[in-house]
């Protein structure tokens, strides 16, 4: 069996890796996925935890952590969908037309 | 009771609401009728108040909470109201001449542009005024305080788009709130020390104090609700506004500029009769300033030719006479003096008013004379208000005046200089008075010819209220006739409940004037000063008119002061507006937004420390660099956890 | 297992209500003829009449529901009617100006519906994972929100910008969540603090205050702390004006409300927060106060100095938070209430007179506002004068509850740090006024009068404004009392 260690140390690797991805990556797209990727540690986490515990509850906040994922990709994609139209780019360093 | 006045309290204020909403859609006659209306039922529901409040000699003042208002720690306050014989009196006087002016008023701005408007300036100021007199502790007096001050500024500059007209307004918001800042932190001060605010609590507390005790916190608490007083009342410093304050509409004038607000600091200072008395010197002050500004005020009152500026230089003198009357410890006399003059001055108001109605708007008394004629009620309401300000026996201002003159003399604290300057002023009032009088009714007609075709009595809507005044003016100090003539001071002794402590504890204490007089002959004194000032009036200005232009040329000098009221505007102008404003645009303006404020938006990538580089830096705009701080933010707390 | 029985719906009533008549509204809307969506507004504000009127009825009705996942008690009902009223205030304030700039569909008003209904179950909720999907049903509404004005560039950057680092910010808040989960085997704020109270040495310090932080992380971003308020100019400057007013009020005080069962309510009384969350809390309120007032000097725009203005005001409410307990809890409440009435009554003006497609945001468009509309020029003083703080004003009394607050708790250097920093405020809150009182000629703001719905919105607050001003401590003392069992 997988010390809950590993799998911790997995999903912090996996969060890390989206938040810089974050601030790194240059497309919209790439970005959004990279939130996507620290949710994923997320549920990762909550699966390692649930199965420690033991308690099911973890397993089921996963599928909570998924619907609204979901949703919020619906509505991201749309709003990068109208950036798009907008602007004829995809590259977020574009989006700085409000600043101090 | 408590109903009562809350009836008595709140129609004022849903007047105002009502006309200050609807009042553009209502028709004038619907105005007048919510405006009037709400007064008139204020007015019979104080006269209820007063008839069955049975306040005994020995009953405790009703006091009751509504609510609690403000609780913060030990600080608490009710939003209670405080109704004693004191109280009862103040209600009367405000409710009914109040009444009468909004009547007045139908007939005076009938033509005026903002009716409605001008319905809700005023019964908003009856509710605060109301709110004022009857609040049962200090922040409660204050909201009335601040009220009547906002609705005063409001209807000096109800001409607002007059310029002279805005700037008064401003003028007097600017003059009373330094007063008022004497006023916030002498409340403050009491409650620090006494821990309460709420009168039926403070009061006592103050009262169980010996002579001596707490002197000097009560004294400095004392002082600044005088300065409270000073900026309210017009009171030598702080007089300047109310002369400007005659740009509001006349009504206006004699409500809130004559009869009630400007008399909030005289009550102010006779309902806090157990803090002044515990505090000798300041008592002392009070009377000193009350005493010069009368005097002051009568001089500068001499050679206005504005008949209504006159009156407001008038009105600061009365209320000197006022002050000095509290200040000697006799808190009634001042009391008395207050209400005989509300109906006398609220008449010579509203006669002028009267007269500037007939004269289109004009009020310079050089280009009067001989409306006598014309305009006999108001004619003959003025002589009457008239001979009451001069003190003529059988009027009302003869007795109450004449109550101050006795107490400046023989009251606990009084001192023949203040008599004496008293009763120079009091025949300084009846020459500029009548002088006033013969300028404006009698002689011959120095109208202009445009003019005079145009000059007519007002409409009755205007001159039952003069008749009414009038009829106040007469019976109204037939309430206190003294004792030397045989009556009984029941005005005093009415009071009693109210100041009789205060009192008790300066006899006890010794402190008694050493000065005894019989009334009588301090009374004769008072009647040759008035009796000397309307003759010299009278030779003056009906039998040869020509020796004041005489005097004028040959006293130059002294005339040009005057007639500039004292050079006190100027002096302010130079001593405080002129400074403020080079400050203002050299430091502010210059230094600070050109020199700093600027500099700092504009300034330069070198300008390392500038805050503004360094803000723009950070709000870049770019996503990225937004995440990086959210994610520096958490790696910093983490950091901190860490570290710990 | 327990099962879920009538009584649980019930005490989700006012939830129930708002996404019902959210999906009402939806389905209206495509059989509503367009140049009539107004009527949709109307459905909804009857609507949020309704759910106000069933969390009224719910306060009889105390107690927990869905296994202890919904808490009703006078704290979430409080909070659940200042959600509401902020709401009504903003849907009376858009319709006009829905029409004005032609973007008036009904997914507007279904949005906002569903933004409060998210908004509620934050407050009402004990359940982290609750709490995490009452955050999200609001924040995905609201993304939407800030970029309806789909064609244009400043409101679709607004709605990326808060899309993306909004997210970004969630998921520090779920992995706080799931570290908790799986440090005390439960999401239960009350089962949490028992456990902890209890047997302290239960959980790793470390990683339990690890958690926390992440979780603070999350909820500092929505209220806008510093240095988490870095998105906050931009997404209130690029949204559509009404949409700022309920950006800037709504999900504000729903984090608030959750940060202070938190902080307060259950990790607050841990024996080994020490010191932690005192200073955590302590050094955001300085640095948001500090930052919010000072880059406020500098602005032009009336809404991004209503944004710096607005985290400003995050930081004086954070002085509540940490002045803490019973006083601190009710000073917080009564803030954000008094902040939503100004706020939402000063957004939704200016987007009335800044004209079509907004064209006049800056300061110098108000100009000599006064002379021409003295009484939409004193609506908005009022609105400043509050947001300053001035005395007979609700704003005062705000501030004023929330330093005594802080004074009793013996914060006298944050104290006095936040009284200086509400003296700077005066002067940008006063350059507007100045601008509408002195300046002379023609102004540049829109001159059409108010619409009805606007000025029974703007009446409201103002109401609002002056009583809370003037006799506040009828609402602080129910504040006070609110018998939860976490103070």
């Amino acid at each position: 069996m997988i010390p809950l260690s590993h799998i911790l140390l997995l999903s912090v690797i996996l969060f890390t890796l989206g938040a810089a991805g974050f601030i790194i990556r240059r497309n919209v797209i790439t970005v959004f996925m990279c939130i996507e990727l620290m949710l994923n540690a997320v549920n990762l986490a909550f699966i390692a935890f649930s199965r420690r515990l033991p308690s099911l509850d973890g397993q089921l906040f996963v599928f909570f952590v998924i619907v609204v994922a979901a949703a919020e990709a619906a509505v991201g994609l749309a709003i990068i969908v109208a950036l798009y139209r907008n602007r004829n780019s995809l590259a977020i360093d574009d989006v700085d037309s409000m600043k101090m | 009771m408590e109903i009562l006045l809350l009836l008595m309290l709140l129609p004022p204020l849903a007047g105002a609401a009502l006309n200050g909403i609807f009042g553009r859609r209502f028709s004038h006659g619907l105005v007048s009728v919510i405006g009037c209306g709400s007064a008139g039922i204020a007015a019979i529901f104080a006269i209820a108040a007063a008839l069955t409040s049975h306040l005994g000699p020995d009953t405790p003042p009703f006091v009751h909470g509504y609510f609690t208002w403000i609780q913060a720690g030990s600080f608490r306050t009710d939003f209670a109201l405080y109704y004693d014989r004191l109280t009862l009196i103040m209600t009367l006087v405000v409710t009914v001449i109040g009444f009468l002016i909004h009547m007045y008023s139908r007939g005076y701005m009938e033509h005026e542009g903002g009716y409605y408007r001008f319905f809700c300036y005023l019964n908003l100021f009856l509710f605060m005024m109301l709110v004022l007199i009857t609040a049962g502790s200090y922040p409660v007096m204050f909201v009335g305080w601040e009220g009547v001050g906002l609705c005063s500024y409001l209807l000096i500059g109800f001409y607002f788009p007059k310029k002279s007209a805005s700037d008064a307004g401003k003028k007097a918001f600017i003059v009373t709130r330094i007063g008022d800042a004497g006023f916030t932190v002498g409340v403050a001060l009491l409650f620090w020390t006494f821990g309460t605010v709420n009168f039926p609590e403070l009061f006592p507390k103050v009262a169980a104090l010996g002579l001596g005790d707490q002197q000097h916190t009560l004294t400095a608490a004392c002082l600044l609700l005088f300065l409270g007083a000073v900026g309210k009342s017009a009171q030598l410093p702080l007089y300047v506004w109310l002369p400007d304050a005659m740009e509001g509409p006349t009504p206006v004038s004699a409500l809130i500029h004559a009869a009630t607000m400007v008399t909030a600091g005289v009550y102010m200072v006779a309902r806090s009769n157990v803090l002044f008395v515990h505090a000798p010197e300041a008592l002392k002050t009070v009377s000193a300033v009350g005493c010069i500004t009368a005097f002051f005020a009568a001089t500068i009152a001499l050679c206005q030719n504005d008949l209504k500026r006159m009156l407001a230089y008038s009105t600061i003198s009365q209320l000197g006479y006022m002050f000095t009357g509290c200040g000697v410890a006799v808190f009634s006399s001042g009391i008395f003096h207050l209400m005989t003059h509300a109906c006398f001055k609220a008449l010579l108001f509203l006669a002028a008013g009267s007269v500037m109605h007939a004269m289109s708007g004009e009020l310079d008394m050089r280009i009067m004379g001989g409306l006598r004629h014309k305009m006999p009620t108001t004619f003959w309401t003025f002589l009457i208000a008239t001979l009451a300000i001069s003190g003529v026996p059988g009027f009302a201002g003869f007795f109450s005046k004449d109550g101050i003159l006795a107490a400046t003399y023989s009251g606990p604290l009084g001192s023949p200089w203040l008599y004496w300057l008293l009763t120079i002023t009091a025949g300084l009032t009846a020459f500029y008075m009548f002088r006033g009088l013969f300028m404006t009714f009698c002689g011959k007609s120095r109208v202009p010819h445009d003019l005079e075709h145009h000059v007519h009595e007002s409409s009755s809507k205007m001159t039952v209220p003069l008749m009414i005044l009038a009829v106040f003016s007469i019976v109204a100090g037939y309430v206190g006739i003294p004792e030397v003539l045989g009556g009984s001071e029941r005005f005093d002794h009415f009071l009693e409940p109210v100041f009789g402590s205060s009192q008790n504890l300066l006899a006890s204490n010794g402190v008694a004037a050493a000065h005894t007089a019989s009334e009588l002959v301090l009374m004769i004194g008072s009647l040759t000063a008035a009796g000397v000032g309307i003759l010299v009036a009278y030779w003056f200005y009906l039998r040869s008119p020509e020796i004041p232009e005489g005097l004028a040329t040959a006293f130059s000098g002294a005339y040009r002061t005057l007639v500039n009221k004292y050079y006190v505007d100027e002096f302010y102008n130079w001593l405080i507006v002129q400074p403020v404003v080079v400050g203002s645009r050299k430091f502010l303006w210059q230094f600070v937004d050109t020199g700093v404020i600027d500099g700092a938006v504009n300034g330069s990538a070198e300008a390392t420390a500038d805050v503004g580089q360094v803000l723009r830096r950070i709000q870049s705009g770019n996503i990225r660099s937004y995440a990086a701080w959210v994610l520096l933010g958490a790696v910093g707390w983490l950091g901190y956890l860490l570290l710990r | 297992m327990t099962s879920v029985g009538s009584a649980d719906f019930i005490r989700i009533l006012p939830e129930l209500v708002l996404s019902g008549f959210a999906l009402l509204v939806m389905m209206l809307e495509p059989v509503t003829p367009a140049g009539k969506k107004t009527v949709l507004g109307w459905v909804s504000v009857v609507g949020v009449i309704l759910a106000g009127l069933a969390a009224a009825a719910i306060a009889f009705f105390p107690g927990s529901a869905f296994s202890a996942s919904i808490s009703n008690d006078g704290y979430s009902v409080y909070l659940i009617e200042l959600l509401l009223l902020i709401a009504l205030l903003t849907l009376l304030g858009s319709m006009a100006y829905l029409e004005r700039d032609a973007i008036d569909h009904g997914e507007y008003y279904a949005l906002i519906l569903m933004a409060t209904a998210g908004g509620a179950f934050m407050v009402a909720s004990t359940e982290l994972i609750m709490v995490f999907i009452g955050l999200e049903i609001s924040s995905i509404s609201t993304y939407i929100l800030a970029g309806y004005k789909r064609g244009e560039l400043q409101s679709n950057e607004s709605s990326v910008k808060y899309f993306l680092l909004g997210s970004f910010a969630t998921a520090f808040f779920l992995y706080g969540i799931a570290f908790v989960y799986g440090l005390t085997g439960t999401t239960n704020l009350d089962v949490i603090r028992e456990t902890l109270v209890n047997s302290p040495s239960s959980a790793n310090p470390q990683l339990l205050w690890l958690a926390v932080i992440l979780m603070f992380v999350g909820l500092a971003f929505k209220v806008s702390t510093a240095p988490f308020q870095i998105w906050t100019p931009d997404v209130y400057q690029g949204a559509p004006a009404p949409v700022t007013a309920y950006l800037s009020t709504a999900p504000k005080a729903a984090a608030f409300a959750v940060l202070v069962r938190l902080l307060i309510g259950s990790f607050g009384h841990v024996a080994s927060a020490g010191p932690l969350i005192f200073w955590l809390l302590w050094i955001s309120a300085v640095l948001t106060m500090c930052l919010g007032n000072l880059a406020a000097l500098w602005q032009s725009n009336v809404k991004r100095l209503l944004a710096y203005s607005s985290i400003a005001h995050a930081g004086y409410i954070l002085v509540g938070v940490t002045a803490g307990g019973a006083e601190g809890t009710s000073s917080v409440l009564f803030y954000l209430g008094g902040y939503a009435l100004m706020n939402v009554g000063a957004f939704i003006l200016v987007a009335h007179l800044a004209g079509a497609d907004e064209r006049r945001t800056d300061v110098e468009d108000f100009t000599g506002l006064a002379a021409d509309r003295p009484g939409m020029a004193a609506c908005l003083t009022v609105f400043m004068l509050s947001l300053a703080g001035f005395p007979s004003t609700v704003g005062f009394f705000a501030k004023f509850y929330v330093f005594r607050a802080a004074m009793h708790a013996h914060l006298t250097g944050l104290t006095v740090i936040a009284l200086l920093n509400s003296v700077v405020s005066v002067y940008y809150y006063l350059r507007l006024v100045v601008a509408m009182y002195m300046g002379e000629g023609k102004t540049q703001v829109n001159e059409a009068s108010i619409p009805r719905a606007l000025g029974f919105a703007i009446a409201v607050s103002l109401i609002g404004i002056f009583f809370l001003g003037l006799f506040p401590s009828g609402l602080l003392s129910d504040l006070t009392s609110l018998h939860v069992p976490w103070l």
